[in-house]
Order: structure tokens, then sequence, then C-alpha cells
């Protein structure tokens, strides 16, 4: 806005605000920061909403993806293909979620998303393994992860389908002392 | 979700609901009616025409906008249809008879839509036109309608304002909707025909539907939707609560909207903004508050008394210094300095003393407040792998190194856990290992002791040394002590970490064990050198008395001679400068000095431990690695670790060194400050460009208490020989505040005598009265004894409530998996599948069956949508309906713990089609 070059309407201003957690100004510097990682692509004008997708690989590359273990599966859950191309809605969307005004509801949600690999809505065995290889960069042995894998199942799977429902994560979140605060 | 339901029917429901309505309209009508009638239809038509208009204007600016507008168009006319069907049944019946009508309804309905009346009525004209017609009815209850009115508004803006949960907004939606749609079908509207061929039933309706709308759009962004669903649920909800806003409110209801919405905003923004916080944890966050907040109260505290900070020449303290403001023997005896009487001595004291009392406070303090913010600990244990499989990680690390930090701090957690988990399981020949943990406990008991005899021995030569004369002493003889000190701390605690390897503790338990050892060498060897000291002491005060008997004799024949030979009685002082009187020996400096050349040995042996043993060794490692035989930096001499126990320990008695030698050396205090801020940057520096994190990082504690308590412990143990001092040692006759007096305190029974009103000194004899203070002293205990009682019974009851907090929680989790509230959730999850985000959520399952006719027609119309095609609409619903089949199964009566397969009681097994929503939808119950 103002006196460059119109990049969104009012409306189109309006309903970005209404639908995140971020002001007029923040969701400027999100289009800035799409329209960097992909400055041919991106248009800066986008009063039209073009239908612009980024690959994952360049959204992946920003610094504040960089060093997350989980950088692909946060963009893939945000992104409307699940191939981890994003539109600048879901781009926006992924940041809203992230941003530290988003409540403790959505966040637990997306976070169970997240850590869904095989997009089936429950957090099975393989979910837990692929977890935790991310997260100690597969330093532990097989036997270890093992160990870990059924111990965290024992301690969360309340009702014993030994996978781990929406609920169950609920629940289990809701306990930690570190989630979100 | 009804929203989208509704949205789903696309033109050809409403050409067929406009069939319909043609059909109602050409029904015969009484005589009177049939005019009315007839503008309605106009009115109608007008109203179609004028929205079709608003759409078109909007198409200009939004692209689905008409579609929106058409729909809830649509959605309109199929309620006036509804009206419709109902004046066909009762077609030959009067206005009046309707209206009688409604009341016949119900009185709570009837009730609400003449509420609803009055609303329109206040807000239309032609609505007042008819409201003349009835005024005899009406006019009696108007006056409490409209505080009703009032009432209703307000409820439903607290409702919108107040921020649900997305289930429950769900839940009321559907209920709402139901209500709606039993008012639109049961009032049976008479006045349909002259108030813009609305019904108070479908206004109160309207009413409640933009609330919804408005509550929806404010509660968007916390909903688990695409972005694109988002946007498009806003566009058509802020064009509904418009159009209707715009026909019910003028333009008021806008105001109020937007009023609404930042409310919300700010609502929603203020809690979570003002607080700041973490996205996930931080592990090392507990180890850095250690540091922080022992670096931070030894400058606090010794910050009270800003002294002078001379440079030393550092190991040559005997020189200069000793007589400079850095130690005991500077200050005079003068009772008040200057014109404010300034009262040396006695601040002197009451300082020292002081400082003793405040420590102890803010350390109490402190630790009260940690054991606060420690909090429940309840829920410890029960989720420790989950916790940090899903929590560890922090969101807000951008920075490689630190991540490499965080990946290898994650491991070793792992790695604790694991550890943990195999030493509940381990269980081994019991008998060699209590042998072994005594064998290394006898070692350990040995080395102990060992370095206090050595320490000692090393005070004992030292005092010889001291005799002799200071020229002939080499560096070495003269530092003797403080350099055998540095070195049992730099050589036993490794020493003792070898000897742990024979006790096979758990690595937690171990390090408390290893703490728990370098503490009592610390603390054994400053007890032994101490006790050295004080022999030391002892022998001085005996010199001293020897020093100053030859003073007095000295004096005395100096006078003699005086007055013998000048005869005279007049005799002036003896004229020798202060530099030639003889001095005794001052024994507070001689302590004092004692502990500033610790402190400064101290301050080398870490530094130059620091620079060689990190800084060296990482250059070495980094550089010779190019052309060694083997791989330096993962094989033996390897980078140093930052012992992060090990520096805490030594912070902790770096402070009790100068809680101890505050007293006798008061500019040991601005010392330490110098050496507290210059170690942290330096150990910062090494830390950052030298060390590796910990192997194996196990904190001692989960809370800061643990070294909290021992900064306790240590501030009491060097209290004692302080407090011993003051109260029993004679201070020296010719040196000190306190030269002169029998004790230190008498400084205070001097003030209290002299500088006091009588009163005062008369209530502190009373008060220290042995039958006061024993009394006193009891009471004390007492009271120490009831607190303690109460805590305990307190524990108890906290025990017992958080068992059943437990107990309700496992019911609640029964039950819950049994409800169907977590439907919604699921919806939402399958929602954010790819390609999902635009496809509506299935009306709600096992809708009654009287209403089912009427939804089923809007079914199986799909509206066009981008990227949404029929088939992929089939699988959805389908899909849908398993997912949230789970819910439909029996109650849990047993225990979760042992595993069946599932299948029975449970639902459809959960096959490997499932999870994608391939197979057929599970009975409904």
């Amino acid at each position: 806005m103002g006196n460059k070059q119109t990049i969104f309407t009012d409306e189109q201003f309006e309903a970005y605000q209404d639908c995140t957690f971020f002001t007029r100004k923040e969701i400027l510097q999100l289009h800035g920061r799409f329209h960097e990682l992909a400055p041919h692509l991106v248009p800066l004008d986008y009063t039209n909403q073009p239908d612009i997708r980024l690959p994952l690989a360049l959204i992946v590359s920003m610094p504040e993806l960089k060093e997350n273990p989980f950088r692909n599966r946060i963009v893939e859950v945000f992104s409307e293909d699940g191939q981890g191309n994003l539109s600048f809605n879901d781009f926006v969307d992924m940041f809203s979620a992230l941003c530290e005004t988003a409540p403790r509801e959505l966040k637990t949600i997306y976070a169970f998303k997240i850590y869904d690999f095989n997009v089936d809505n429950f957090l099975c065995k393989e979910d837990l393994e692929k977890t935790l290889n991310r997260l100690t960069k597969g330093e532990l042995t097989p036997e270890e992860v093992n160990l870990v894998c059924s111990k965290a199942m024992e301690e969360a799977d309340l009702d014993g389908d030994s996978k781990l429902s929406f609920s169950d994560f609920e629940n289990m979140i809701s306990k930690a002392p570190d989630f979100l605060r | 979700m009804d929203i989208d339901g509704e949205l789903d029917s696309g033109r050809e429901d409403e050409v067929r609901w406009r069939d319909r309505n043609r059909k109602v309209k050409l029904s015969p009508r009484a005589g009177g009616r049939n005019g009315k009638q007839a503008t309605s239809e106009e009115e109608e038509e007008e109203e179609d025409e004028a929205q079709r208009k608003r759409a078109h204007k909007k198409k200009a600016k939004v692209q689905d906008s008409e579609e929106e507008d058409e729909e809830e168009e649509d959605e309109a006319q199929r309620k006036r249809a509804h009206k419709k069907k109902a004046k066909v049944q009762d077609s030959e019946e009067e206005d009046e008879e309707e209206e009688k009508s409604i009341k016949r309804k119900g009185p709570k309905a009837a009730g609400r839509n003449k509420k609803a009346v009055k609303q329109v009525s206040e807000e239309e004209s032609e609505e007042e036109e008819r409201g003349k017609k009835r005024k005899g009815r009406k006019l009696t209850s108007k006056n409490q309608k409209e505080g009703q009115n009032k009432e209703k508004k307000s409820d439903a803006k607290g409702k919108s304002d107040a921020k649900g949960k997305g289930v429950k907004d769900k839940g009321n939606e559907k209920d709402k909707k139901k209500k709606n749609a039993k008012y639109s079908s049961s009032s049976s509207s008479g006045e349909s025909g002259d108030e813009d061929s609305l019904s108070e039933g479908e206004i109160a309706a309207q009413k409640e539907e933009v609330e919804e709308k408005k509550k929806l759009i404010a509660t968007l962004r916390n909903k688990p939707w695409r972005m694109k669903r988002r946007l498009k649920l806003l566009k058509e909800c802020q064009a509904f609560v418009e159009k209707f806003e715009g026909a019910l409110g003028k333009g008021k209801g806008r105001k109020l909207y937007a009023y609404k919405v930042i409310m919300a905003k700010v609502m929603m923004g203020l809690p979570y903004g003002s607080i700041p916080r973490k996205t996930v944890p931080r592990a090392q966050q507990a180890k850095a508050m250690d540091y922080s907040v022992l670096l931070d109260f030894g400058v606090r505290i010794f910050g009270v008394m800003p002294y002078l900070s001379t440079l030393l020449s550092l190991l040559k303290v005997q020189g200069y210094c000793k007589y400079s403001v850095l130690f005991y023997g500077y200050y005079n005896d003068e009772r008040t300095i200057g014109l404010l009487q300034f009262r040396l001595p006695l601040s002197y004291l009451l300082v020292g003393v002081g400082i003793f009392g405040y420590s102890l406070m803010v350390v109490i303090r402190t630790m009260a407040r940690n054991s606060d913010e420690g909090g429940d600990g309840g829920d410890d244990g029960q989720f420790t792998f989950t916790f940090k499989m899903f929590t560890s990680w922090d969101y807000l690390i951008g920075n490689p190194e630190t991540a490499d930090n965080k990946y290898a701090s994650i491991t070793t957690s792992f790695k604790e856990s694991i550890v943990d988990e195999q030493e509940n399981q381990k269980d081994e020949n019991i008998h060699l290992r209590r042998f072994l943990r005594v064998l290394a406990n006898l070692f350990i008991l040995c080395s102990l002791g060992g370095s206090g005899f050595l320490i000692y021995f090393v005070v004992k030569r030292s005092q010889d040394f001291a005799k002799l004369d200071q020229n002939t002493l080499s560096w070495y003889e003269k530092n003797e002590v403080e350099v055998v000190m540095s070195l049992l701390g730099l050589v036993c605690p490794p020493l003792f970490e070898t000897i742990a390897e024979l006790e096979e503790y758990h690595p937690r338990i171990a390090l408390k064990w290893q703490l728990g050892r370098i503490f009592a060498l610390f603390l054994g060897n400053l007890y032994t050198f101490l006790f050295a000291l004080f022999d030391d002491v002892n022998e001085k005060l005996e010199q001293e008395k020897y020093i100053k008997n030859a003073t007095i004799w000295g004096l005395k024949e100096y006078y003699a001679n005086y007055s013998t030979f000048h005869n005279t009685t007049d005799i002036p002082p003896p004229e020798i400068p202060p530099a030639d009187v003889i001095r005794g020996p001052c024994w507070e400096t001689d302590v004092g000095i004692e502990f500033v050349k610790l402190t400064v040995s101290d301050i080398q042996v870490t530094y130059l431990t620091i620079l060689i043993g990190d800084f060296v060794r990482a250059v070495i490692v980094r550089f010779l690695n190019y052309c060694w035989c083997w791989d330096l930096e993962a094989g033996f001499p390897s980078y140093g670790e930052f012992d992060i126990s090990g520096n805490v320990l030594g912070l902790i008695f770096n402070q009790g060194m100068i809680w101890m030698g505050a007293f006798y050396a008061p500019g040991l205090v601005g010392l330490n400050v110098l050496r507290l801020l210059s170690s942290m940057y330096y150990q910062c520096w090494a830390v950052m460009s030298c060390n590796v994190p910990h192997e194996r990082v196990f904190k001692a504690s989960k809370s800061n208490n643990f070294y909290m308590g021992l900064l306790l412990l240590v501030l009491f143990l060097s209290l004692l020989p302080v407090v011993y001092t003051i109260m029993t040692l004679p201070p020296s006759s010719d040196c000190g505040p306190f030269s002169g007096r029998a004790q230190m305190y008498d400084v205070v029974m001097e003030t209290i005598e002299k500088d006091l009103p009588a009163f005062i000194g008369n209530i502190f004899t009373y008060a220290t009265n042995p039958g006061l203070i024993i009394p006193a002293v009891l009471l004390m205990v007492l009271a120490i004894y009831y607190l303690n009682a109460t805590s305990k019974n307190y524990q108890n009851a906290n025990l017992e409530l958080k068992r059943k907090m437990q107990m309700a929680r496992d019911e609640e989790k029964n039950r819950r998996n049994n409800k169907e509230s977590t439907n919604q959730v699921m919806h939402d999850l399958v929602g954010l599948l790819p390609n999902r985000s635009l496809i509506p959520p299935p009306a709600e399952e096992a809708p009654p069956p009287d209403s089912m006719s009427e939804k089923g027609s809007k079914f199986p119309k799909v509206a066009k949508r981008p990227g949404a095609a029929d088939n992929v609409k089939g699988v959805n619903l389908q899909k849908d309906v398993s997912l949230a089949a789970p819910n439909s199964r029996a109650a849990v009566t047993r225990p979760p713990g042992p595993r069946v397969p599932p299948g029975n009681a449970r639902g459809p097994p959960p096959g490997p089609g499932r999870g994608r929503g391939r197979g057929a939808p599970p009975p409904k119950c």
C-alpha cells in the first residue's frame, strides 16, 4: 500500500486480517518474504489473486525453517496439494498457525498433522520412529528407537489401539509443560 | 457444518424451490388476502432483482460473490417456501386466526416470534403500519418486550464475543440450525405479506444466523482450515452479515460488528501477545538459569558495599595492600567521623553481620520462589518419552550451531531416559555391587582425609615459614597453602569421578554423589584451613599480648624517665613517626590476607585452567589434526567439555569464600565483583570457542533448588566461623575499628549506652535476659513443629487430590472416547488433507428423520467448485463417515492396559484401507 505499487486491495487485507493473526504490515512483510523467495515467479501485484505455488525446496530454504527437523513436514502439511507446493494463501496460513498469537488448540491440531507422517490421521509407530530419527539425526540405535517408540506409545495411547488418535495426542499435549510456554 | 451444507445447494435447488413457490402462490386465497399476497410476490421479485444487482456489482470486485449471494438468496427462498407450504395447509384461515395459531404453537415460540416482530416493528416502516392494526393487543406488552429484546441482543453479543472452541461452536451452530428450522417451519407467518416477506420467526432465526456468522468471522482464524476455505467462508459470512444486517439493523449493526471484531481481536491478542514465551521448550534453560542466578546473586549482594578496588600486584598482598582499604587493619577506632558523626566501628560490625542476614533472606526467598515455580510435578513421569518426542524441539532455532547443539541435547536426553528405563529393568549381582560401592566410598574417604591432612600440614608449615625472614623464602614457600589447595581442587574431582565408575550408579544419582563429594572436599579443605588459621590466630593473640605488655612497659618506662629527667608531670606523648610504632600482629588483617590470597589464587587457577585446558587444547586438536596419526577431534584429546555442575559448584565455593573473608577483608567484595564480571565474559568466550557440550548431560535436579540448597549450606557454614570470631575472640588492641575493646560487639553496647535514650538500653537489657530468650526459642521451636505438621497434612491432602484428579481424568477420557465431540476435529483434520480445503464437511450424521427429507435434496447436488469433482466428493463423504465411526463404538468398560485384537466393541477393524477412508462406511447405530 501507499506510495509504491498496490500489492493487495483493502478487501484482501481485511480478509487476511480476519483469517490470520497478522496485521496489515505483517501481511505485507510476509508477501515480501514470499516474493523474495522467487522474485521471477511471484508478482508484486496480488490484487488479482494469481495462483502461484512455490515448490517445497524454496520454502524450506527460509532461515525460519532451515534448521527445523520437521521442515518438510511443516510445509507439506500447509500445502494445499500435500506435495509441499505453497501458494501465498498457504504461506500466510502456515505463518499464522506458527505465530505466537495462535491459540494452543490450533497449534495442537497442526502439530498433530506435522507428526502424522503418513497422513492417516493417526500417529502410528512409524510416525513416531520418523519423528524420533529426525529429532536425533538418527543417532540412536534401532533398538533404542524401538524402545523409545514403544514407551511413548505405551504412555500416550489411552484406548489401547497401539496408535495415537488426536484425542490421545491432545490429552498428552495439554499436560506438557513445555508446549507453548 | 451446516453453513456449507446450505452452500452446497446450487441453482437447481433454487429453481426447484421457485417452482414450488409459484405453485403455492397460485393456490386460492381469501379475498382480502389476495392483494397482499400479490404485493408480497412483487416484493419478492423486486428483492431478487435487487440482490442480483448487488451480486453483479460484487462480481466486479470479487469473483465468487455472485454465487454466494444467490446461495443465500436461495436459502431465504427455501424458507419462504416453508411458509407457503404452511399456508397451503391452512389457506382458508383468516389473518387473526393465523395469529392465534402462532400463539397456539406454544407460549415460548410465540413469545420469541413476537419479540422478533417487535424488533422489526421498530425498524421497518411497513411493520409500523401493521403494528398499528394490532396496537390494541400489543401495546400492553410492548414495553416489556422491548426490554426483553435488548436482553436478547446483548446475550447474542456476549455469545459471539466469548471465543468458543471450535467444537463447541459447531455444536451451537447445529443446535441453532435445528431451532431455526423449527421456527421457520412452525411459524405460519400470516404477516409475511406486509413485512417484506419475512415472518417474525424468520427474522429471529435470521438474526441468530447473523450472530452466528459474526461469531464465525471472529473465530475464523482459530479454525484449522485451509486458507482458501477460510477466505471463502469469510466472504460468504461477510456478505451474509452485510446483507441482513443492512436489512435488519440499517447499518447500525455494521458498526457493532466492526467493534465486535476489534474486541475479539483485542481479546484474542492480549493473553497471548502480552506474555513473552517460547513456542517449544529449551532444555538448556535450567542450566543457564543456575549460572545466571548465581552470577546475578553475587553481584547483587556484593554491590551493597562499594569499595575502592585496588589493583593488586597479585601475589604481593603482603606489601602495600596489607595497609590499604582492602583490609580490616586500615579502619581505625574513632567512634564518630565528621560532622554527620558517622560511626565507623558500629557500621562496620552491622554491615558485616547484615550481609549474612541479607544473603540468607535472598537465598531463602529465591528457594521459596523456585519451589513455587517448580509447580506440582504431579504429571512427571507420566509422559516422559512422549513429551520429549513431541515438545522438545525449539521452533525458534535458526542458527545451525544452535540446531546442532539442540540435536545433541535431545539425543542426550533420550539416551538419559533410555538409561533410566534400562536401570529400572536391570538387576545384577547385588553383593558385588555393594562391595564395590563400599570400596569406592572407602577410597574417597581416604582421599578426603588425605587432602585434609595435606592442607593442615601445609598451613602449619607456612606458619613456620612465616617466622623466618621473608626475603629468604621462595615464591612457592610463600604461597604453598594456596597452591596446594588449588591443586587439590583440580586433581580430586576427576579422581572421584574415576572412583565413582566402580559404583555403577545411575548417572543422575552418580552426579549427585559426585557433587556431594566435591562439596565435601572443598568444605573439608576450607575448614581444615580455617582450623589451622585459628591456631595461627591464637598464636598471634599470645604474641600480641606480649607486644602489648612490652609497649605498655616501654611507655611506663618512658613516662618515668621523662618525669625524672624533666621533673614535671606534664608529659607529652613520645614522638615516634607512625611508621616506626611498634605494632601488634593484627590477626584480623592476616586472616583477611589469607582469604584474599585464596581468592586470587583461585582466580588464577581457574583462568589458567581454561586457557591451557580448553584453549590450548582446542588449538592443538584443531590444527594438529591435519597432520596427525589419528583423529584428534574424535579420538583421545578431543575438545574440552564444559562441566556445568562443576562450574556451578565452583561459583558456590567462591561465594562461600567471599562470605567468610568479607568481614576481615572488605575489599574482597570489590575484587570478587571484578572477578565475576571478567570471568563471565572470559568463560563465555571459552565455552563458545573451544568447548563441546557435555557428552551426557544429566541435570542434577529439575529445579534450581538443588544448587540453591548447596548455596544455603555454604552460607551457613561460612557464617559459623565469622560469627564465632566476632563473639569470642578479642579484637587486636592496636588495629581495626574495634581496637581497645574486649569484644567486637561492645560497640553496640557502647552505642546503646551513649547515643540512645536510656529506656532503649533498658529494653535491650530485658530483651537479652535469658528468661525472655529461652521462652522465645521455645516458642519458635513449637511454631516450627506446628508448621511442619500442617505442611505434612497439606501434602497428604495434595496427594489425595491428585489421585482424585487422575481418576476423574481417566473417567473423562473413557467418556470422551465414546462421545462424538471429537468428531468435528476429525473433520477438520480430514479437511487438512491435501486438496480438500474446499470440500464441505458432511452434514450432521443421522439427521432426524423429519428433516431428512428436506436435507436429502441438498446432498446430491454439488456446487460447481474449482478442483473438486463430483466423484471425489462421494469418496470424501464416505471417508468422513468412516472416520467418525470410532465414536459410535460401545463404552469402554475395561482399563486400557492389555491389548486385545481390535474389532470387538471397537467399531470396524483398522484395516489398511480405513485410514484413507476407502472402506465402506460402518453401520450407524
